[in-house]
């Protein structure tokens, strides 16, 4: 693919609002996990909560959309000077040429599930707006009247690997020529619907999630709103960070088991380094998607290993935020962010032994290193598989 | 900026349209429309097992799916695919929520990995063991519009042909009331590069809401019950095979114009 520049980028999650409270967290090895306070969810686990979003209300005339995504979506919107910064994209560009391309599960269904518990015995669910809360596509309609945009607007939901999908797709539809930039990333909330689901599987961690290591017992689930800016690079652009590459690819195994031997993982992955050009040496480390499950973990190191051996530094940073789910490709591209910038490798956090089964080199200290290039990946209910790789413009 | 992309293979399936050749007389106004109740079909490429677990959301897709990608006589595993759905798997997200909200309720797994948007795009590359990317879309009443659009942005920015679903049940009680669908509607189209035996479309997002064009009446209704069903103006320019310029529902204050030429 042509790189495109990340104009702008920016996250909220347990691990912070905003990059800067992020990147305090992440070298500080400070998480943001928590036991969980919510009413009516399974017992004994900690999530990743953003309070901060509680009290935040969008503006006025975009009042109908208030719920717990849109609360979130609003706080991570006014963080990192990114509201100006689309505006500047839409001096340079016009509104019509700046498309929203946004990913979510379960976009505001908490609204839905508090109305659910409040009705009355005719069970009829009132009080909210359903198309512009619980709807999927209320996020990327949001944030497009919030921002004042004009340009295609779509909503993706693939699972777990929506906020990556979101990158790859603007990018698809900035390369057939329907637009000049995007907002992309994504945005998911904590609702009962999710953390029962994956207490039904029997996938969450009894306390805070220690993805890859020896005695890793699940998933936490967090919330989390990231979005960024991209753009298509011009001439002057060189040492900019961007959007390098993009891969995608189906299991075609099983609704919610990954394929052991993880042919999907590494098909995606290959498809990223082949989209942007590069070879597996030329990464500099690998943000896993690393949920802290026996299985993901395990079938994720076989894949990694299979295109990079032990050669390049790879991690969950999901130690620190929880699983975000349908945000977390948006999210753990702006960790990426942070590692390039930053020049740093987050190890897994509250890992005091990875699995000695695993052949990758799995990272459980934070370590100063160049990190030119980051890929990082996402995998998802319904076998889906999708890669990014960040890093700056040659 | 104006999309071009061609049409390989039509599926279709809806009240009184069992498969396009059936349809195809009926929505060019050379047969009457008799809005006989549709009973999805059970996905006779899926295992035993997996095939008992698919609910009518999923059946409707890989239905309409399968027979647009064997009329377009391409490899149903090498073809990318986009998903599009307003209420999705809106069936099982209802019966999760009853189950929570009953005393001592419990979900079972298979129910929550079915209620992901994307159930019917994971189940079709179970079906047809296919590794090839696939995407699922949201977009409420603009869902086909949207959904067309960045499946024809696939297949121009990426030069191959893909397969494009869109697809929509009604929602169960309660939620029917907030989310008005009353009748199932799917429909998919194999995209291809250039033109297909279907003929050619370009695709131009405007501003402004589409005025929707009128349709005999029982068509009419039909288009009202279904979000996807918003594509019934598109369907009968193919079934009528001449050019024709028409517009479909994005959002409020966006379209997407299509021009069709046979």
């Amino acid at each position: 693919m042509t790189p495109l520049r990340i104009t702008a980028i920016t996250a909220t999650s347990a691990m912070g609002v905003g990059l800067a409270a992020m990147r305090a967290a992440l070298h500080g090895r400070r998480g943001g996990l928590a036991p969980c306070a919510l009413p009516a969810m399974p017992p004994g686990i900690w999530i990743g909560r953003v309070r901060e979003a509680e009290a935040i209300d969008p503006p006025p005339p975009l009042g109908a959309f208030a719920c717990r995504n849109t609360r979130l979506a609003e706080l991570a919107l006014r963080q990192d000077g990114f509201v100006a910064a689309v505006d500047a994209a839409v001096a340079r560009h016009g509104a019509g040429r700046v498309a929203v391309v946004l990913g979510t599960s379960t976009s505001g269904i908490e609204e839905t599930e508090r109305a659910w518990a409040r009705a009355g015995a005719d069970r009829a669910l009132t009080g909210y707006d359903y198309a512009r809360t619980h709807d999927l596509h209320a996020l990327p309609r949001y944030v497009r009247a919030r921002l004042g945009l004009a340009g295609p607007c779509v909503s993706i939901s693939t699972a777990c690997t929506s906020g990556a999908r979101a990158f790859l797709d603007a990018g698809t539809l900035i390369a057939a020529g329907l637009a000049d930039a995007a907002v992309v990333g994504g945005a998911d909330t904590l609702c009962r619907l999710t953390l029962h689901g994956f207490g039904s599987l029997e996938l969450l961690a009894k306390g805070p999630t220690r993805p890859c290591a020896e005695d890793r017992d699940g998933i936490s689930i967090g919330e989390a709103a990231a979005f960024a800016l991209l753009e298509r690079a011009g001439p002057g652009d060189a040492g900019a960070l961007a959007l390098l590459g993009a891969g995608a690819s189906s299991d075609g195994h099983h609704m919610s088991s990954p394929q052991p031997d993880g042919h999907g993982a590494v098909a995606a992955m290959q498809g990223a380094l082949d989209s942007a050009g590069l070879a597996p040496g030329q990464i500099g480390y690998v943000n896993m998607h690393g949920t802290g499950t026996r299985a993901n973990d395990a079938m994720e190191d076989r894949a990694i290993a299979r295109l990079f051996g032990d050669a390049v530094p790879c991690s969950s940073t999901k130690g620190w935020t929880g699983h975000t789910l349908g945000a977390s490709g948006a999210l753990e591209a702006a960790v990426a962010a942070i590692c390039v910038e930053d020049g740093l490798v987050p190890g897994c956090l509250g890992v005091a032994r990875p699995d000695p089964s695993f052949t990758a080199r799995i990272a459980v200290a934070n370590a100063a290193a160049p990190v030119d290039r980051v890929l990082s990946n996402s995998f998802g209910f319904g076998g889906s598989n999708c890669a990014l790789v960040i890093g700056r413009l040659a | 900026m104006t999309l071009a992309v061609g049409i390989a293979g039509i599926g279709v399936l809806a009240p009184g349209m069992a498969g396009w050749a059936q349809a195809a007389p009926v929505l060019a106004g050379r047969a009457p429309y008799d809005p006989a109740p549709l009973v999805p079909p059970a996905p006779t490429l899926l295992p035993a097992t997996e095939r008992r677990r698919t609910g009518p959301s999923v059946r409707l897709a890989l239905a309409v799916a399968t027979e647009a990608v064997q009329a377009s006589g391409l490899a149903p595993e090498e073809l990318d695919t986009v998903f599009a759905s307003s209420n999705g798997e809106g069936q099982v997200i209802t019966s999760i929520l009853e189950a929570l909200h009953a005393d001592g309720g419990a979900i079972s797994p298979t129910q929550f990995h079915n209620s992901v948007h994307n159930a019917a795009a994971g189940y079709w590359g179970i079906a047809v063991g296919s590794s090839r990317p696939s995407v699922s879309l949201g977009g409420h009443d603009g869902v086909f519009g949207t959904g067309l659009l960045q499946a024809a942005a696939q297949v121009v920015a990426g030069g191959r042909a893909v397969l494009f679903v869109a697809h929509d049940v009604p929602m169960p009680p309660p939620l029917d009331a907030l989310r008005v669908t009353t009748e199932p509607f799917a429909l998919a189209l194999v995209l291809v590069p250039g033109a297909g035996r279907h003929g050619a479309l370009g695709l131009t997002p405007q501003d402004g809401a589409a005025a929707l064009p009128d349709l005999p009446g029982g068509l009419r209704a039909l288009r009202d019950a279904n979000p996807v069903a918003r594509a019934l103006p598109l369907l009968a320019a193919l079934a009528g095979g001449a050019a024709a310029t028409l517009d479909l529902p994005m959002l409020d204050d966006a379209r997407l114009r299509v021009a069709f030429a046979p």
